[in-house]
């Protein structure tokens, strides 16, 4: 789905816990979220902080999104 | 044993692009290329004739005149028929590779037709048909004519073919039984072998090829872009009210997030029978990262982010499926003046 959002012209960050798959496949913009049962959540945190960890995973798709890749690019939230 | 042979309208010596409406006809005997086909075949085989069809014909109304071209070759009573070879031309190869699938469908005939293997022709009816690869251009009929003459010989005399790699047509993409001299843990050892020394090997399971899109530019600010959410992971509405599938979706849908701040639990469920739900019903933020994304646009990080959001089940899914439903999705965030996607793929 990704690669035909981005066909389409669309610029994709792809949230996925399986990067690796992502590549393979050819996704452009990948970015690592948590477990594939919740990419865009940490079961394990205090509800704050997993909220707030979500906003950060966000912020690393806005990077993905802005930022100039050539192929299958992996970005991991600044820690 | 009896030969037929599938010709277009310029190779058939009728004419160019002007005679391409050319009906289909039946000539006796061998014609163009099949006289060197002929001569290869030798004592094997006899060309009892040749039917020909305007490459337009065919390729504007293949289901009216396919029909029509198997009944002309069905009266030539053949063993085995021969089409092309087509090399790059686009309509030339659809139409070798209908005709031979509707001669073995329709009559039980074997059939084997030759062109490049980038003729758009192979991706569609590799599968269904024997294909012989050849050049892009008509320089390599020589050898073209060799190996169809080759398999043709087999195919006539009803002998089954081997793998694709040793008969040399392009993989059909079957699996067929075959003893093999050692048991598949001795066979991969010698493949990890052969590989540490590096020696060519050749693997027993081909990995599938996955193309490349060129990635589009960047967004330029992401302050001032429209963001759209996308997710695979089957998060509906409480009660699924479209029936959205499982597995194998046959349908992408757009639910409204107008005055969405924050998805609140038991207001949706998860349609996927791939992984485990409980997270994502608990909080269904942890699959599409609607409180996240506002708070950003709150803060003025996201310029604008759509009040819908668009969602399928990836669970099975069958690949070009999936890319259907994305392109229909890409349709409606042009219609909504999206500038950019956020995707969660589980």
């Amino acid at each position: 789905m990704a690669k035909e959002l981005e066909r389409s012209g669309f610029p994709t960050a792809t949230v996925t816990s399986l990067a690796a798959v992502a590549v393979k496949v050819g996704a452009n913009r990948i970015v690592c979220g948590d477990r594939f049962s919740h990419p865009c959540g940490r079961p394990g945190l205090p509800p704050a902080e997993e909220r707030a960890w979500r906003v950060e995973l966000v912020r690393t798709a806005l990077r993905a999104l802005a930022t100039h890749v050539d192929g299958p690019t992996v970005f991991e939230l600044r820690s | 044993m009896r030969v037929v042979h599938y010709l277009n309208q310029f190779f058939a010596g009728v004419g160019g692009e002007e005679r391409a409406d050319t009906p289909p006809t039946s000539r006796p005997g061998a014609v163009g290329p099949g006289l060197a086909l002929q001569r290869l075949l030798g004592e094997d085989g006899e060309i009892v004739g040749t039917v020909l069809c305007g490459d337009g014909l065919v390729g504007d109304r293949p289901d009216a005149v396919v029909p029509d071209i198997v009944v002309l070759i069905e009266a030539l009573a053949p063993d085995v028929v021969i089409a092309g070879p087509a090399f790059n031309a686009g309509r030339y190869g659809l139409g070798c590779a209908r005709v031979c699938a509707a001669v073995s469908a329709r009559l039980g005939i074997p059939a084997l037709a030759a062109m490049a293997p980038d003729n758009a022709a192979v991706e569609l009816h590799r599968r269904e048909i024997v294909i012989v690869p050849t050049t892009a251009t008509a320089i390599g009929m020589p050898d073209a004519l060799a190996a169809m003459a080759r398999l043709a010989r087999r195919l006539g005399r009803g002998e089954p073919l081997g793998p694709a790699a040793v008969e040399g047509y392009v993989p059909r993409g079957r699996r067929m039984n075959a003893w093999a001299p050692a048991s598949a843990s001795a066979r991969a050892l010698a493949l990890l072998e052969a590989r540490l020394r590096g020696e060519p090997f050749t693997t027993e399971v081909p990995l599938p090829r996955y193309d490349r899109v060129a990635p589009p530019p960047p967004v330029a600010d992401p302050a001032r872009m429209r963001l759209a959410l996308v997710t695979e992971c089957g998060l509906v509405p409480a009660g699924n009210p479209d029936r959205l599938e499982w597995v194998r979706a046959s349908k992408w849908l757009r639910y409204g997030l107008g005055g969405v701040d924050d998805l609140a639990r038991g207001d949706y469920e998860v349609a996927h029978g791939g992984y485990d739900a409980a997270f994502g019903v608990e909080d269904p933020d942890r699959l599409l990262p609607v409180d996240a994304v506002r708070e950003l646009a709150r803060r003025g990080e996201i310029g604008e982010v759509l009040d819908a959001y668009y969602v399928t089940c990836g669970n099975h899914g069958v690949l070009g499926q999936m890319a259907t439903h994305a392109r229909e999705i890409a349709a409606d965030l042009r219609r909504q003046h999206v500038d950019s996607v956020l995707l969660v793929a589980t």
